[in-house]
């Protein structure tokens, strides 16, 4: 017998993860050869571990997918600083090369008001007329739903007719969605969202490389329509209009100037669906 | 640049391998991942420079994972956790004779609570340290070795019946010269 430290439990724990230096894994060798009970339990643990290793393995020796390439991951942050710098006021005029690479675009549709004041260029200004507060509301909840890559979405595409039929009744308006498949982009789903003027209606959409917009929707205080005006906050942009009361609000990571045109193309569509 | 492609690349399999072992979903588990390599992108520069990478890319992952499944527990739906496995499942015996059939252990896996699921696949599974286990999990190594033996007790309840368990089971003849014979050296 072994006249050292008596064997622990850790010691079978490190046995089986081969963990032990020679001197102490040769004593707990004599101590399971006369300990038949330890000794099978060992054993089991260690067969254990080598069918976990052995059912995980394939998944190591997997071709890594593409959207897991670490140099394409690198380049898409670079092109995301780079957009965000050229997307800065005074700044945004270079914004036109990149526009096919913009990530994320949030599109926030907003219930209609009228009699808004008509500013153009909102770039960064804190002001309190309903168009910019609408903005205000689709950028903070882009930058928390946008960023979430595990359930971005309350509800999935699949679940078109639910959604819209959920959001319609907590905004006691009808709701669409615009199909932006054309320009790219797919939808994703939507979620129902809090805003300083009560719940709102957010869609997702994304492009083949993952990039994200969204599109909030609720109806504003006023009926009536508003021109689309474009806003700028750091690295988001939005275009936001109103038609008959509904407001709505694109944003997205990218210059209000690359968004402007599915912006249009999002209020061409709603004007014939709603 | 160049030392964070060569140092996380090569582990981007690994982190594959322990997300799915953790979610099961094939989609989710590289959402985790994804998600993972682009924190480790946007905060290379904040890590630890004595730091190990791959216990770092493993914390990152982890807590991700942790919270993605709680956030499903809260929800109500997926069962990734010890509660949604069917019992009768897990306890009908393998129909080969010689072998623990995965599916068979990643069923048993599933049954474990998280918190020992997690550290039997970061020591079992993918290699680390009793120390770098303790580190990505932020508890005491103590605690590690004590999910870890409870780990492997539970697994070993819940794969009892299957052959090779069975055949464990069975004397101390059949198993003793086995440890003699060396497979549970050192394997580098």
């Amino acid at each position: 017998m072994n006249a050292g430290r008596p064997i622990t439990e850790e010691d079978f724990q490190a046995y089986v993860d081969h963990a032990l230096d020679e001197r102490r894994r040769a004593e707990v060798d004599e101590y399971l050869s006369t300990h038949p009970d330890a000794a099978r339990r060992v054993a089991a643990y260690a067969a254990q571990r080598e069918a976990l290793r052995a059912a995980l393995a394939p998944i190591a020796e997997e071709p890594v997918p593409h959207r897991l390439n670490l140099a394409r991951l690198v380049e898409a942050r670079q092109h995301r600083q780079a957009r965000s710098w050229l997307s800065t006021p005074g700044a945004a005029v270079g914004a036109g090369p990149w526009r096919n690479i913009a990530a994320a675009v949030a599109l926030v549709l907003v219930g209609g008001a009228g009699g808004w004041s008509m500013h153009g260029i909102a770039a960064g200004k804190a002001s309190l007329n309903p168009e910019t507060m609408l903005t205000q509301e689709a950028m903070d909840n882009y930058r928390v739903y946008a960023a979430d890559a595990v359930r971005p979405v309350e509800m999935h595409a699949g679940e078109q007719e639910q959604l819209l039929r959920w959001v319609s009744q907590r905004l006691d308006r009808k709701v669409a969605v615009p199909d932006l498949s054309a320009s790219g982009y797919r939808f994703m789903g939507g979620r129902l969202v809090a805003t300083a003027h009560g719940p709102g209606a957010m869609f997702f959409y994304d492009d083949s490389s993952g990039n994200r917009i969204a599109m909030l929707v609720r109806p504003m205080k006023q009926d009536g329509d508003a021109p689309m005006t474009e806003h700028q906050k750091d690295d988001v942009g939005g275009v936001t209009w109103c038609n008959r009361g509904m407001g709505y609000s694109l944003v997205a990571d990218a210059s209000a100037q690359a968004l402007h045109p599915l912006a249009d193309e999002a209020r061409r569509q709603l004007r014939t669906k709603i | 640049m160049n030392d964070m492609m060569l140092l996380i690349e090569p582990l981007i399999p690994q982190l594959r391998r322990y997300a799915r072992a953790l979610v099961k979903d094939h989609a989710t588990a590289d959402d985790l991942v994804q998600d993972c390599l682009e924190r480790a992108i946007t905060r290379w520069h904040q890590r630890r420079q004595d730091g190990d990478a791959r216990t770092w890319l493993f914390t990152i992952l982890h807590n991700l994972a942790v919270s993605h499944m709680r956030q499903n527990r809260r929800r109500g739906s997926h069962v990734t956790l010890d509660d949604g496995v069917d019992e009768a499942m897990i306890a009908r015996p393998a129909t080969q004779e010689d072998a623990l059939h995965h599916a068979d252990v990643m069923q048993a896996l599933q049954t474990l609570p998280e918190e020992q699921r997690s550290v039997l696949l970061l020591v079992s599974v993918e290699d680390l340290t009793y120390a770098e286990a303790a580190r990505v999990l932020d508890i005491p190594i103590g605690t590690v070795m004590s999910r870890l033996a409870r780990a492997r007790e539970k697994l070993l309840q819940k794969m009892e019946g299957t052959p090779a368990q069975e055949a464990a089971k069975g004397g101390a003849t059949i198993h003793r010269p086995v440890f003699g014979a060396g497979i549970f050296r050192r394997v580098k």
